[in-house]
């Protein structure tokens, strides 16, 4: 059994109210950090704990945190990001929903570090039910005193404010994210200046994903080394990894970093392996924004080493053979699945959810989507697989937010795992076109 | 001072400064082109990407390159930074690209479009475009709407470059004018179809750089190639008064700011001497204005006129014979 540190409590009764939560040692990281630790000592542990950012990035919290200008008199800003839309992802909606206090605590101890008095919880406009418990959990905490002015009697005051986005996976990408929060269209912001100086309203901003957030009490509680411990070299501590798929077994599992990927397909305590009893064909570890990789590559690196979920294991081999470990939106692919037909679905969420503002990506998106979209369907032409290779390098790195590359990467990943795939889409449209095809897998065996 | 090297230039300017910029105080070819970025339009820029430009050393304290190329609009330069642009086939290619992306979704109905001969991103494709396309899908469509009286919106050739929405955010004071929808079907609009009312809101059609928005009192009239811009000023209250009328023999077919060689205008003019005053008797004609361009209004340059030197012979040379 692995170590678990924010689902610790998970199995308790009512562990969702302020009371149950408080009885499990609940906001005593709040009690900690305000009445014994001050700000700088907090980011110090966070920064020790070796905690990264688990909303895509992998960004050191800690060391973002130290970039957040103290300088200025100007108000400083912590803004949690839970507007989780990308494909496959579902583990922050799991926390807000089981264990909203976690979050709530690891808002207060963090923005008590960055200094700030006003805290915004964004979320993703279709997680309705989410924002009432979010509003029920912030209000719960303020009437116990965790909230508010002079928070445990000290002189620090806070409030938390859930704003409900509009339905928008751009809105995730932290300044984007910012321009909606202040009002206005969820457009990403050209960077430079970065929001740790000219964030919200202009002001100095931290933004953070839920998950990493939710991760400051615990390590507070137990200290930035204890936490360091878990996990694998500068991948420490636990992550929140949502698996879903073709498994017996889909559902969001917190495990220690560094655990091996085949473990955690086919372990009875996570995915319990491939449902039927099928053949692996591919995964996507990370969400759909990052490249998939084949059976033999997810299990074990090109050089053949077992790859572990960890940073840095994932991304071994770059993007020939690696992929990256990104929000953990676990996604499971058996031998009957058809890439085609999924990469197609991807590119076509990327043209709906491209903001439009950059020729690449508002053009290639939309682009990728309509050549794979012939191809699915029976109406593909050789040349198109290289002119996808070549509009998703076009988009690659030429864009103002990373949602251009997040749209690039599983077409150009695709197409150079799975190659023959996309041929056989082209070279047999007959088949391809009947609705009632078989499995891929079949008809290849039978035509190729 | 800022010392930057672009193109194996160097020059010397104020930090701060982007890169364009610093390119711009430089001038001719190492100059990136611009789409969308417009120095007087507060937060312009970064969005076309046509300007990317590649940074082979920071700067002189930390000389690693940059790892992507940037927007040279929106990238301050930093002391002893070494850019490339045309010198770098990256940035070329990724140039090309851009345009292709630019010209998928667009008409190029240049033969109708009045923008034709003063329109950027036909200079663009000229220069950085592909011979033929590879893009067989359908075009994307809008219909054509015409926003107050005097404006027309080809949604069709807009490049989404939002200047006309800071324009109108900016200079035109109310805030109706601005973009709809995502991707590559959001569009340029006015809120519930109202009219941009306000004294300067047809400088959204000069500062835009496609024929997307185009002068209701100008459309069909003239190919801008056959007018002789003229600088011509009057007595205004609203604006500086200093415009470029464009004339066909004596009558003023229309009237636009005068633009620089960056193709951005000098100064921004009011609705009134742009649409009403079509008279030659309501201005003061300066003389001929120059147009910094490659486009085919000074492919025949007029303002300078030349003696032709005469062409000497060429001697004939008598071949041998062995
Ligand atoms: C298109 C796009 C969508 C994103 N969506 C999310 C999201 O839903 N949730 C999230 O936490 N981060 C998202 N991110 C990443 C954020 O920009 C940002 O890096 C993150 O919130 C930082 O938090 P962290 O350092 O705690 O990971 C997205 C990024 C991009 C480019
Ligand atoms: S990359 Fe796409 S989503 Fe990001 S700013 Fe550009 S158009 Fe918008
Ligand atoms: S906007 Fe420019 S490129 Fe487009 S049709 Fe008009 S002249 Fe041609
Ligand atoms: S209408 Fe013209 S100025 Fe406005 S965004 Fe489109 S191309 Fe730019
Ligand atoms: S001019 Fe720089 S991105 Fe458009």
């Amino acid at each position: 059994m692995g170590r678990k540190i924010l689902l610790e409590h998970i199995d308790v009764p009512g562990i969702k109210t302020f009371d149950v939560y408080r009885a499990n040692k609940g906001y005593s990281a709040v009690e900690k950090a305000l009445k014994t630790m001050s700000p700088d000592e907090v980011i110090e542990e966070v920064k020790k704990s070796g905690l990264r950012g688990r909303g895509g990035a992998g960004f050191p919290t800690g060391l973002k945190w130290s970039f957040l200008d103290r300088k200025t008199n100007n108000p400083r800003y912590l803004v949690c990001n839970a507007d989780e839309s990308e494909p496959g992802t579902f583990k922050d909606r799991y926390l807000i929903d089981h264990i909203p206090h976690l979050l709530i605590e690891g808002l207060i101890v963090s923005s008590y570090a960055l200094g700030c008095n006003a805290t915004f919880v964004y979320v993703r406009g279709e997680f309705k039910t989410q924002i009432g418990i979010l509003e029920q959990a912030v209000a719960e905490a303020r009437k116990a005193g965790f909230l508010g002015k002079n928070i445990l009697g000290t002189n620090y005051s806070l409030e938390i404010y859930v704003h409900s986005g509009a339905g928008a996976y751009i809105c995730g990408e932290e300044t984007a994210l910012l321009e909606s929060l202040e009002g206005k269209r969820g457009n990403p912001r050209i960077k430079p200046p970065f929001p740790a100086v000219k964030g919200l309203y202009d002001c100095p901003t931290v933004v953070n994903n839920v998950e990493t957030l939710a991760a400051v009490g615990p390590i507070i509680n137990m200290g930035g080394p204890e936490y360091a411990k878990i996990g694998i070299g500068r991948s420490t501590g636990t992550k929140l990894i949502s698996a879903c798929g073709n498994i017996n077994k889909p559902g969001v599992y917190e495990i220690e970093l560094g655990l091996p990927v085949s473990e955690f397909l086919f372990s009875e305590e996570y995915c319990g392996g491939i449902k039927g009893g099928k053949q692996l064909k591919a995964v996507i570890p990370g969400g759909s924004s990052v490249p998939v990789l084949p059976a033999k590559l997810i299990t074990t690196t090109a050089a053949g080493e077992p790859r572990l979920m960890s940073y840095e294991s994932l991304a071994e081999g770059g993007f020939v053979s690696g992929t990256m470990m990104g929000s953990g939106g676990f996604i499971v692919y058996d031998a009957d699945a058809c890439m085609v037909r999924s990469t197609w679905n991807f590119s076509r969420f990327y043209h709906h959810e491209s903001c439009g503002q950059c020729s690449p990506c508002r053009e290639g998106t939309g682009w990728m989507e309509k050549v794979l979209h012939r191809i699915e369907n029976g109406h593909g032409r050789q040349e198109d697989i290289d002119l996808l290779v070549s509009i998703a390098a076009k988009i690659e790195g030429n864009t103002i937010c990373p949602l251009g590359d997040a749209a690039a990467w599983p077409v150009a990943s695709a197409i150079r795992h799975f190659r023959e795939e996309f041929e056989f889409h082209v070279n047999y449209p007959e088949l391809v076109r009947d609705p009632k095809h078989q499995p891929i897998s079949k008809l290849a065996q039978v035509h190729v | 001072m800022f010392k930057v090297t672009i193109d194996n230039i160097t020059v010397e300017v104020e930090p701060g400064t982007t890169i364009l910029n610093a390119a711009r105080k430089i001038g001719g070819e190492v100059v990136p082109p611009a789409m969308c970025y417009y120095s007087k339009l507060k937060g312009s820029g970064g969005k076309c990407r046509t300007c990317l430009v590649k940074v082979a050393q920071g700067s002189a304290a930390d000389p690693r390159p940059m790892p992507k190329l940037v927007a040279s609009c929106s990238t301050p330069v930093q002391d002893g930074m070494v850019v490339q642009n045309i010198t770098s086939p990256e940035v070329l290619a990724a140039r090309k690209a851009i345009v292709e992306f630019l010209l998928i979704n667009h008409p190029l109905d240049c033969p109708v479009c009045d923008q034709a001969g003063e329109c950027d991103l036909q200079d663009l494709s000229f220069k950085h475009g592909l011979e033929a396309t590879r893009y067989i899908e359908e075009k994307r469509e809008f219909d054509v709407v015409d926003i107050g009286e005097k404006i027309k919106l080809h949604m069709n050739r807009c490049i989404l470059c939002y200047r006309c929405v800071y324009t109108a955010d900016q200079i035109a004071g109310k805030r109706v004018h601005g973009v709809m929808y995502r991707g590559d079907t959001a569009e340029i609009s006015t809120l519930i179809s109202q009219n941009i009312n306000s004294d300067f809101s047809g400088n959204v059609i000069d500062v835009c750089p496609v024929g997307a928005l185009t002068d209701r009192t100008f459309r069909f009239k003239s190919r801008v190639w056959f007018l002789n811009p003229m600088n011509a000023h009057r007595d205004c209250l609203k604006c500086s008064g200093k415009v470029t009328a464009w004339m066909f023999g004596k009558e003023i077919y229309r009237v636009t700011a005068r633009k620089d060689q960056f193709g951005e205008v000098e100064e921004f003019i009011c609705d009134e001497c742009r649409f009403e005053k079509k008279q030659t008797s309501d201005w003061v004609i300066e003389g001929p204005r120059h147009i910094e361009r490659n486009s085919v209004i000074s492919a025949n340059h007029y303002e300078k006129i030349k003696k032709p030197s005469i062409i000497k012979p060429l001697e004939e040379k008598t071949e041998k014979q062995e």
